[in-house]
């Protein structure tokens, strides 16, 4: 390790950093803009200059950009020095000539970085007289505001968005002191990850819109860390509260999954929270079939009565609710009469995923993916259905890259030069897949097949990579063993079995020859796989076919996810639910359930991951988490953490969910973890209209969290910590303060929470091949309107697609289909769209909640409707293309 | 053996020296008896002892420039381009060589590629340069029919193709790597170096690139020889240098003669002096990112070191005369207009900076100045000033004429803050 003199003192750098991320590891605050820990330094903002020496006699030395600046061993630095400091205002005083110092009226205001670095440099006399720069903003779409004039040109924003997140629609227009950070005309930004740039933005130019609405200064926020409900990922993030509503939800740096970036379905789905469908209270069916309203000990007393009266009672659990409470739920009924609430085939796919996280095969986490130089994604629609892997995958076939700069000698870091070197140089991924997918620009070969097509070439190759000889008529299978580390991807949204099946045994093949291989498996809800783990020996739809009479649903709309007909014996239904969804209407008694954040749980991710979501905030009247009504309807008291132990006494292979984070005991120094910033303002006013006597903040007895400003924050474990804050350093930026390197895990321990440990070999799947049918009807994931949850979000549904039924030409000629006409099935009325890029033979629609009829479909039921008039307003989504043209 | 060898083929009254006359006159000659007879190694010896050094302006040798492209690696493409976006203001050399013997530069550039195993070239031209585009274009052509450039030329393992690419015109872009991105369809930014254009240049590959009178002299280095082309300079520096005089002098032009020329000989001898009526007040030696000189140095021989040492630089080489009875206040204005939006926006201290002293130079140009004023100046000029500071040499280059200016004409600045108006205007109105 290279050692370096900063202001004489030694410094221990690590090999093949630059000098700025040496220095704020080391501690030391230097401004910057420009340079991003995950994108890499380009040299362009100027505020990171120090001195460096040339040698041991060189006394003046000269400015260098400490981003663009190489760590030598004994090389000689200064950050104090006068000229360097000098240098460092002049740049922010040189930046605010064309700034318009809005911050009272900027969403920025209060964690923005300029605000910051300016402080930071101590520029604070204004000399200059002439005219600012102005601009004109433009509309981004539901989720992105803009406000150009603010910008300091630091390039961060289309660095993120092309080089990083491999967008095409946002660009840097014009030169000189008139460049513009937009689109070539006003528009919705195409493309999944595009809500990073609010964060990724040093200032106010790309805001969230769904915080603006209703804003609130980040310092009088309560926040708690959370875990994001949208996929099975399990992203790490920071949800904010005021006023009991939820009003945004940032990053929370997780360096083993999600590192800085969210995908806009996490960042804005949370809303949902907030929505208009939010069941407020409990209620009753009256005679006449509507509800009354009830107060809580009321209903409560109800369901009691019918669960104690009922003939055969069953209690369906779910896939998108917590441990805790699917635990409960579990004590309630007994374990025989619990069901996780998944089907057949959801249940039979997340087995296979457990059995492969807890088998010998590598299962990498979502950070580790990127360390992989050669993919293949064997039908998993991975934009649409677990987004934050694709941002991983595209920083994986960087990998060829990386490779060429280390031979040239040229640091990862000095991003330009990397990429102007690789140019278009990517490492191999290939895409199996029925239609077009998101990532197709930066695959090197897409193959386009039905979900029965992909098993069987899935299949062709492990049997060329499988034996003693691999066959090297198979390019694939060669590709894979070849590399230094190959990547199996698939997963749950295309609902198969078989594929699942194919990619596990590709995985046990190519591993033989190459130890270095790993397999990422999508699973299909935040915690599938826990709800998997605690009943995997009885299926839903089995239980449900023994009849049960009365059934207690948690947090899951039966109604959308099963066939009608095996519901048909429930006469009494009492629903769970923080959403009023179909099983809510059908229900006999509704219980307000709160949602994750208002409620502590702990879920499991596609990598075996436990991680704990803490409430954010006090829930409202009587809504109550879900665990708390359960074990107050079976007349206990038992805390969050009594269910977690209870968990783990039940299944060693629950241990971690309570090593994942400290109970409510923890304390430091006797205090708990305050949820407000020690800023917070106006709090004890907040409600001085009704009483000016100020209000008891509410007590949390479940968690180590305080809901109130007072308490520790800066000492707290990672997985207790409830927003990112440092002294001089109010933005997200200041989350290097708290890893132990720049870019590296937290200073604090992280703690122990990864479920499986055993390594037993897996043995392949048998197998047959597919008789080949001729047509498929396959349901197409949308990142935006596929999560019944986060479409209650407003902004996000609005992005959501409209019915449609996709094909290439010669389907569509053999269903007798032409494009832009009507279709009808299941009483579902669809655009019929068509595009090459489908496999024969498949018709694809999107997976909405208006399209729920149309599962199990086949080809033949899909109608023309006569005199069909094509509606003006079909929704973007459905139109998509590859290169993000529409 | 001319003494002249740049520009011997440029005949007064005769037009341009097309393709036959070129041949007749010698050309092509050096490309017959080089390619696939002589060594490209020893090629590059030649050059590196010839000391040539870079014409356009930073003047860095040319052979050891070369010296650091890697050996092929037969992955790929390698590159020569000529940086023909001559838009230094005041400068107009190039086209004079383009415009009246393109072949002088193709030729240069095919044994330039041959030593350098370069397979593909461009010529990077200015936009407005349309007469040399289209002759260059034609000269191409028929270079290309006679055999000299294309596959396996004269029968020697070496191809080369050659194109013509007009710029969309920015100052920037004769910037080396901002010139690389440009051509590769990017925004036209600067890289940062290293790595540099030879290790990682054109779409990643190894790239050379040289300015247009730099490859013009490489055909008689390797026709007549380093020694005799070291002679040719009446000082340190090899070769002649084609040198231009513009403002109020009798006869502004651009001429070729030996490096090494005092000042003097060029303004006086070839430029005729000043116009009757007027004085030398100063002048920028090579183009408008060079340091003001004054008559003090007009006995200075024109080279690189000699220059260096008076406070300036000799850049293109082609000089902007300024009178006395003209506003160096409004000129500096001026350049620094251009300077400031020719910016590319990359870097803070030239994209808000240059603006910056614009405005205030405009404004102690219009008489509204205050002194506090030449305190912004001043801390701006350290601010912008010294390579490093920014992104590339374009904002450094800019601060050259008004750090110098200020520097020999303060009481000009004075004049116009104690008077609240330009003393230049009243002079003109006066007369």
């Amino acid at each position: 390790m290279p050692t370096i003199i900063v202001d004489e003192k030694s410094i221990e750098a690590k090999e093949g950093a630059n000098l700025l991320e040496t220095l704020l590891s080391a501690g030391l605050d230097v401004p910057y803009f420009c340079w991003h820990p995950a994108m890499g330094s380009i040299g362009a903002c100027r505020q990171c200059a120090v001195i460096g020496y040339a040698n041991d006699e060189d006394t003046r030395g000269r400015i260098v950009m400490s981003c663009m600046t190489p760590v030598m061993d004994g090389a000689r630095f200064s950050v104090t020095e006068d000229k360097a400091a000098s240098f460092r205002e002049s740049v922010i005083e040189n930046l605010m000539l064309n700034h318009p110092h809005d911050c009272p009226v900027c969403e920025e205001g209060g964690e923005c970085h300029l605000q910051d670095m300016t402080v930071m440099v101590g520029h604070h006399d204004r000399q200059y007289e002439g005219l600012k720069t102005t601009f004109r903003n433009q509309y981004l779409g539901p989720f992105i505001g803009h406000e150009m004039n603010r910008c300091i040109t630091c390039y961060r924003c289309v660095r993120y968005y092309q080089d990083y997140a491999g967008g095409h629609d946002l660009n840097a227009f014009g030169s000189r002191d008139r460049v513009f950070f937009g689109r070539a005309e006003p528009g919705v930004l195409d493309n999944e990850f595009a809500g990073n740039l609010i964060e990724v933005c040093p200032t106010g130019v790309f805001t969230d819109k769904t915080f603006s609405k209703h804003y609130t200064r980040k310092w009088d926020l309560q926040s708690a860390p959370t875990v994001c409900q949208g996929c099975s990922l399990g992203c790490n993030t920071y949800t904010s509260e005021r006023y009991g509503e939820v009003r945004r939800v940032h990053n929370r740096y997780n360096h083993e999954v999600n590192g800085y970036f969210l995908c806009d379905r996490g960042r804005f789905g949370a809303q949902h929270v907030n929505s208009v469908n939010r069941v407020p209270q409990a209620g009753v069916r009256n005679e006449a079939g509507l509800y009354d309203p009830v107060n809580l000990e009321d209903a409560l007393a109800s369901a009691s009565t019918l669960i104690e009266n009922s003939k055969h009672l069953i209690g369906i659990g779910s896939p998108r609710a917590s441990l805790e409470a699917n635990e409960a739920l579990r004590q309630l009924v007994g374990a025989k009469n619990y069901c996780n609430g998944m089907t057949d085939n959801e249940q039979k796919m997340h087995q296979i995923l457990l059995d492969v996280l807890a088998s010998d095969l590598n299962s990498p986490s979502l950070a580790e993916v990127e360390d992989y130089d050669a993919i293949i994604i064997v039908g998993e629609d991975v934009t649409n259905h677990a987004p934050r892997l694709a941002l991983s995958i595209r920083q994986s076939v960087r990998q060829r890259a990386s490779d060429l700069a280390k031979d040239s000698g040229i640091a990862l870091w000095h991003d330009a030069a990397v990429r102007e070197l690789a140019q278009n140089e990517l490492s191999p991924l290939i895409i199996l897949s029925p239609m077009a997918d998101r990532l197709d620009d930066i695959a090197q070969e897409s193959i386009r097949l039905a979900p029965a097509g992909i098993v069987d070439r899935v299949m062709q190759i492990a049997s060329a990579a499988d034996g003693s000889t691999p066959s090297s008529a198979n390019e694939i299978a060669q590709l894979l063993i070849n590399a230094k580390k190959p990547l199996i991807v698939s997963g749950t949204s295309l609902n198969s079995l078989d594929l699942l099946k194919a990619a596990t045994n590709l995985a046990i093949a190519v591993t033989k020859h190459n130890p270095e291989t790993g397999i990422f498996l999508c699973a299909s809800e935040s915690n599938s796989l826990g709800v998997c783990l605690l009943a995997n020996d009885q299926s839903c739809e089995q239980m449900l076919k023994d009849k049960p009479t009365t059934a207690i649903v948690l947090e899951n709309d039966i109604y959308q996810r099963f066939d009608h007909r095996v519901l048909e014996s429930i006469e009494h239904l009492i629903v769970l639910t923080a959403l009023d969804d179909e099983t809510a209407s059908r229900a006999e008694i509704v219980l307000p359930a709160g949602s994750f954040a208002e409620a502590q749980g702990t879920f499991i991710n596609s990598e075996g991951r436990a991680q704990r979501s803490l409430a954010v905030f006090k829930s409202k009247g009587d809504v109550t988490p879900s665990y708390q009504l359960l074990t107050r309807l079976k007349g206990e008291a038992k805390r969050a953490s009594h269910l977690q132990a209870d968990l783990a006494a039940s299944n060693e292979v629950f241990e971690s969910i309570i090593t994942c984070a400290p109970d409510e005991s923890f304390r430091i120094a006797g205090s708990k973890i305050a949820r407000m910033t020690h800023r917070s303002s106006g709090r004890t006013a907040t409600a001085a209209n009704i009483s000016v006597r100020e209000s008891r903040q509410p007590e949390d007895s479940e968690s180590a969290l305080a809901f109130t400003m007072e308490g520790n924050q800066q000492q707290a474990p990672v997985s207790l910590r409830a927003y990112t804050w440092s002294p001089r350093w109010n933005s997200n930026q200041s989350i290097h303060k708290f890893q132990s390197e720049v870019g590296g895990p937290d200073k604090t321990t992280v703690a122990k929470s990864i479920l499986f440990h055993q390594r037993p070999a897996l043995t392949p799947y048998p197998l047959s091949a597919n008789t080949d049918e001729p047509q498929y009807v396959v349901g197409q994931h949308h990142i935006f309107g596929s999560d019944p949850i986060s479409n209650e979000a407003e902004e996000l549904a609005s992005l959501a697609p409209t019915p449609y039924a996709k094909m290439n030409t010669a389907t569509a000629l053999s269903l007798g289909l032409i494009h832009r006409s009507g279709v009808k099935c299941h009483d579902v009325e669809m655009i019929v769209l068509i595009e090459d890029d489908v496999a024969d033979g498949c018709l694809i629609y999107p997976l909405i909640r208006a399209t729920s009829a149309l599962a199990g479909a086949a080809p033949s039921d899909f109608i023309t409707i006569d005199n069909w008039v094509t509606p003006e307003n079909v929704n973007r989504e459905s139109l998509i293309t590859t290169d993000g043209t529409r | 053996m001319s003494s002249q060898p740049l520009t011997k083929n440029i005949i007064d009254h005769e037009g341009p020296t097309g393709f036959v006359r070129y041949e007749e006159r010698g050309g092509y000659i050096a490309v017959r008896d080089t390619v696939g007879k002589l060594d490209p190694a020893s090629v590059l010896e030649i050059i590196k002892d010839a000391n040539l050094r870079g014409r356009g302006g930073a003047g860095f040798p040319t052979g050891m420039k070369w010296s650091f492209v890697p050996k092929p690696d037969g992955k790929g493409h390698r590159y020569l381009v000529a940086n023909a976006d001559e838009m230094e203001p005041g400068t107009f050399k190039d086209r004079l060589l383009m415009e009246q013997d393109p072949h002088q530069l193709i030729e240069g550039m095919i044994l330039s590629a041959y030593t350098l195993s370069a397979d593909v070239g461009y010529i990077f031209i200015r936009g407005e340069y349309h007469l040399a585009i289209s002759r260059l274009k034609e000269a191409i052509e028929q270079a290309e029919a006679s055999g000299y450039i294309g596959h396996r030329i004269l029968g020697s393992e070496f191809s080369f193709k050659l194109h013509v690419h007009v710029s969309a015109g920015r100052y920037i872009c004769g910037e080396e790597t901002a010139l690389l991105n440009s051509l590769e369809g990017k925004r036209a930014t600067p890289r940062t170096k290293p790595p540099f254009p030879q290790v990682s240049g054109l779409w990643g590959r190894p790239t050379i690139v040289n300015n247009v009178e730099t490859l013009c002299n490489i055909t008689h280095i390797v026709t007549y020889g380093a020694e005799w082309f070291r002679a040719l300079g009446r000082g340190t520096d090899g070769g002649t240098k084609l040198f231009g005089a513009s403002g109020r002098v009798k006869h502004p032009g651009c001429w070729e003669l030996p490096m090494g020329t005092p000042i003097r000989e060029i303004l006086e001898d070839c430029a005729g002096g000043m116009a009757d009526g007027y004085q030398l007040k100063g002048f920028l030696p090579g183009g408008a990112s060079t340091d003001f000189l004054t008559a003090d140095h007009l006995d200075i021989p024109m080279e690189y070191e000699t220059i260096m040492q008076a406070g300036s630089r000799m850049g293109t080489g082609t000089m902007i005369i300024l009178d006395d009875r003209s506003c160096p206040v409004g000129m500096i204005a001026n350049l620094e207009k251009f300077f400031a939006r020719e910016s590319c926006g990359f870097c803070t201290p030239c994209r808000e900076g240059l603006p910056w002293v614009q405005q205030v130079l405009d404004k102690i140009e219009a008489g509204n100045g205050s002194l506090s004023d030449l305190d912004i100046l001043d801390r701006q000029a350290i601010f912008i000033g010294a390579i490093g500071n920014t992104h590339c040499a374009h904002a450094p280059g800019a601060m050259e004429p008004l750090v110098s200016g200020m520097k020999y004409f303060r009481d000009d600045f004075i004049s116009h803050i104690e008077h609240k108006m330009c003393p230049y205007s009243a002079k003109s109105e006066a007369r």
